[in-house]
């Protein structure tokens, strides 16, 4: 136990445990409006095509600077979303092939790229792998700083706008009527989305940092019909998942941090599932009853 | 030479095994279920090596088999409880992954499975992964299992032909006249199941996925006729997977990524010069009326 105790007591383990709980809070938050509006996978979309931003970043600075590899997610990212919006708006196909085809081909090409810089630099790129599924125990002090402050941002930002959001979401239409500026808060959310998942990526990886988007608010859903109580319920949910997650990838080592946050709020979900207040199998069989 | 041929083989087989089984799924507007499978077939093959300690086949074939069917299974469940699909499938199908790459790092340097290789595959070393019977060589395992994936789901299109066409453009239309919507539903399931897991080893599930969406995608927006579809899909993939193997030997990079990226290519080609469906067509119809 004292061992155990013991790993809490490093700094920089203080650090990455507030830096998760935060992402994990922030993500549920935002994950919130973004399960409502239906946008789940097209998020999924956002966090994969964060990868080739970060490589081509690589391939043109030749350094390996978080700052630098963040604009380039950012950028790659909102190029996805668009490339989702306009092959739906401007051909035939569906949303979801949509969806498919940028997640597939923007990862393909990231693979690409990064493959590239493993045969054809010569500087230091160990490290870049660590984008696609995350690792925790690489991050450094400022890595840590730049999640928690960015977290913090982004928590900041939803508060302030929590309001426009509820009804941007719920009735666009009425929104738009009382004056709201309802396709900048649109592109406010996304770029919310492109928030999480930028800050995110280090820690949980572009494979699976959607799914902190989506799981703890589908998991409050189970629990509650009000919008405020979810999205509240969701970062919980979320801060919870992010901080055992990185625990339990520091404590035993060679655990994946992002899959271990994954399989955190899958857990969460579950119980929700099962026994939530609110649409929970126990009490519609104990209804039923 | 040959090393290079049985590479191109691979590549066009998973191309057409895959890409006429997902535009089934593209026209179905199930593309994202194939994405899911793609990722929780993961699960499977590390299910299976467990239970039978070895990366075999047949083995492998069955625990994708299942948990492509679950997957399916689960989304369903998730979806008629009144979870909304986009957030069923997300949940699913990370949480399956996530588990098979957790459950990778226990089984740690005893095989060649890692959660690199679930993502890039190594189609690389398929040539010299070969099936030794007597000790003969009889061409690389892989080939023989996409083979006989491959042969497996023609058989079962050209059995099911007239449901499957039925209940995939008018599923009202084929309940009344009986055909079995739910049997088809899951045949198809089991179809992605099996070519996801046969083409999973050598590609990596980033390519499975861009080659059961994105030929179906770009066959779509190049005719209106199903069986056409088919042909056009098949013939998508092997483009794909030729033009993605020489961009991969040029720049010496990830097959597998190259061969994702050239169908990219190809759906962008398409979406903007298609004769039928193209954004240019369209627009020179449009100003002429307008």
């Amino acid at each position: 136990m004292s061992a155990f105790l013991d790993i809490f007591s490093g700094a920089n383990v203080q650090w990455v445990l507030i830096g998760s709980l935060l992402l994990g809070f922030a993500s549920g938050v935002i994950g919130s409006f973004v399960l409502l509006k239906k946008q789940s996978l097209i998020s999924d979309a956002m966090a994969h095509a964060a990868l080739p931003g970060v490589c081509i970043m690589y391939i043109i600075f030749e350094i390996k600077s978080v700052p630098l590899f963040l604009v380039g997610a950012t950028i790659t990212s909102l190029i996805a979303t668009h490339s989702i919006q306009a092959i739906i708006k401007h051909s035939r196909v569906k949303s979801d092939a949509a969806i498919g085809i940028i997640i597939s081909v923007f990862f393909g090409f990231g693979i690409v790229l990064l493959t590239y810089i493993q045969q054809n630099s010569s500087g230091n790129q160990a490290g870049l792998d660590s984008f696609i599924f995350g690792q925790a125990a690489s991050l450094v002090r400022s890595d840590v700083e730049l999640i928690t402050i960015g977290a913090f941002i982004l928590v900041i930002i939803t508060a302030l706008f929590f309001k426009e959001f509820k009804l941007t979401t719920f009735d666009p239409q009425f929104a738009q009527g009382i004056g709201l500026p309802v396709s900048f808060l649109n592109g406010l959310l996304l770029a919310l989305v492109v928030g999480v998942v930028v800050i995110g990526i280090q820690m949980v990886g572009v494979v699976l940092i959607a799914a902190l988007l989506i799981t703890p608010p589908l998991a409050a859903r189970y629990w509650t019909e009000n919008l405020g109580v979810m999205a509240i319920l969701g970062g919980i949910f979320g801060a919870l998942s992010g901080a055992s997650g990185a625990i339990l990838s520091t404590v035993m080592e060679n655990l994946p941090t992002g899959p271990m946050m994954v399989l955190s709020a899958s857990t969460i979900f579950f119980l929700s599932l099962l026994f939530g207040s609110k649409k929970g199998i126990a009490l519609k069989a104990v209804r039923q009853v | 030479m040959t090393y290079a041929l049985w590479i191109i083989i691979t590549g066009c087989l998973v191309g057409v095994t895959c890409g006429v089984t997902g535009s089934l799924l593209v026209l179905r507007k199930m593309s994202m279920i194939a994405d899911a499978i793609s990722h929780t077939v993961l699960l499977g093959i590390v299910g299976a090596f467990f239970v039978s300690q070895s990366l075999n086949g047949i083995p492998m074939l069955i625990g994708a088999g299942i948990v492509g069917i679950l997957t399916a299974f689960f989304v369903e469940s998730l979806h008629a409880s009144g979870v909304q699909s986009d957030a069923a499938i997300g949940v699913v199908f990370t949480s399956l992954f996530a588990l098979g790459v957790v459950l990778i790092s226990f089984i740690g340097d005893q095989v060649h499975l890692d959660t690199k290789h679930a993502l890039m595959g190594e189609i690389a070393f398929v040539p010299w992964d070969t099936l030794q019977v007597n000790g003969v060589s009889y061409g690389p395992i892989a080939v023989w299992m996409l083979g006989s994936v491959l042969i497996l789901n023609i058989l079962l299109i050209w059995l099911f032909y007239k449901e499957i066409k039925i209940s995939t453009f008018d599923p009202q239309y084929a309940k009344i006249i009986g055909v079995p919507i739910v049997f088809v539903h899951y045949l198809l399931m089991t179809m992605v199941s099996l070519s996801t897991v046969a083409s999973f080893d050598s590609v990596g599930a980033i390519l499975v996925v861009a080659m059961l969406i994105v030929p179906g995608a770009t066959a779509y927006l190049l005719t209106d006729r199903f069986f056409t579809l088919l042909l056009i899909s098949a013939l998508i993939g092997i483009l794909s997977a030729i033009s993605g193997y020489g961009i991969a030997y040029v720049w010496n990079v990830s097959i597998a990524g190259a061969m994702a990226s050239a169908a990219g290519v190809f759906f962008l080609l398409a979406i903007f010069l298609s004769p039928k469906h193209g954004y240019i067509i369209r627009k020179v119809r449009n100003s002429r009326y307008s």
